[in-house]
């Protein structure tokens, strides 16, 4: 912690990329990622409204063809990124015992990381026609 | 006076509660919420590559009440995140940042996520419903 270090050349501070030793990259994905939201989002609540009340293979085939296959991975992707980021925040901010944050972050960056695989799989297998 | 006396700000049990601080907490809870939709999404989507019956199982659910409420709640969470996203973006850029234009940006995430939930359940209701 020796940022103020007036031994130290200001580049040295700036390599050290503050105490999350990540700079601004979290901040910033943050930000693209809610901005890709902002777009697939309405996207992803236009399909499922589009789709009440369809059956089962009507729900198939509006995943299977392409342009939404693609979309709806795109949202996947974007939606556990920005979420996972965000749960990290919430934890960083409120759980302050150096284990438990530790074993939280693991779990939300798991289950995120997993949730965003099964997701994304399950597009694809419909889509490529299993 | 000693250090310890001092007021500590902001202390959620002495601090008025005002739109500024309801409408962050609120975008917290609700971004807490969405991830947990997400895993509904998620699961949802492997019922619908796994066969009619996981389908049948999903739909059942969904239109139950119970199902009702959570999509219900789901749709709010995310009209809310969504509109008081775009309000924070806005922010990161430096704008609406007067006392006035925080208070008046923080309604119209609450009355306007209020507004798009509405919306979008008519047009669920008059695309056919629920399954």
């Amino acid at each position: 912690m020796n940022n103020i270090d007036p031994l130290r050349a200001p580049l040295k501070n700036a390599r050290g990329l503050g105490s999350a030793k990540d700079g601004t990259r979290h901040f910033i994905i943050q930000r693209i990622t809610a901005v890709a939201l902002l777009v697939l989002a309405v996207y992803f609540v236009a399909l499922l409204v589009s789709l009440a009340g369809a059956d089962y293979a009507s729900a198939r085939a509006a995943v299977a063809r392409p342009f939404n296959a693609i979309l709806l991975i795109a949202f996947l992707i974007a939606m556990f990124w920005h979420g996972q980021l965000g749960m990290q925040v919430v934890i960083e901010d409120y759980v302050h015992a150096p284990g438990l944050a530790m074993t939280c972050q693991l779990i939300v960056r798991f289950v995120c990381f997993l949730a965003a695989l099964a997701s994304v799989f399950a597009v694809l297998r419909i889509a490529l026609g299993a | 006076m000693p250090s310890t006396a001092r007021p500590l700000s902001p202390h959620l049990q002495v601090y008025r509660r005002q739109i500024q601080m309801v409408t962050s907490i609120v975008h917290r809870a609700t971004g807490i919420i969405l991830v947990f939709g997400g895993l509904l999404i998620a699961a949802a989507l492997l019922a619908l590559t796994g066969g009619a019956d996981a389908w049948a199982c999903v739909t059942s659910l969904a239109g139950s009440w119970f199902g009702l409420l959570v999509l219900f709640g789901w749709t709010w969470a995310l009209a809310y995140h969504w509109l008081n996203g775009i309000r924070h973006l806005l922010q990161d850029v430096g704008w609406g940042y007067s006392i006035a234009q925080f208070v008046r940006n923080g309604w119209i995430s609450v009355i306007g996520s209020l507004i798009l939930t509405a919306i979008v359940w008519v047009a669920v209701y008059s695309c056919g419903g629920i399954a």
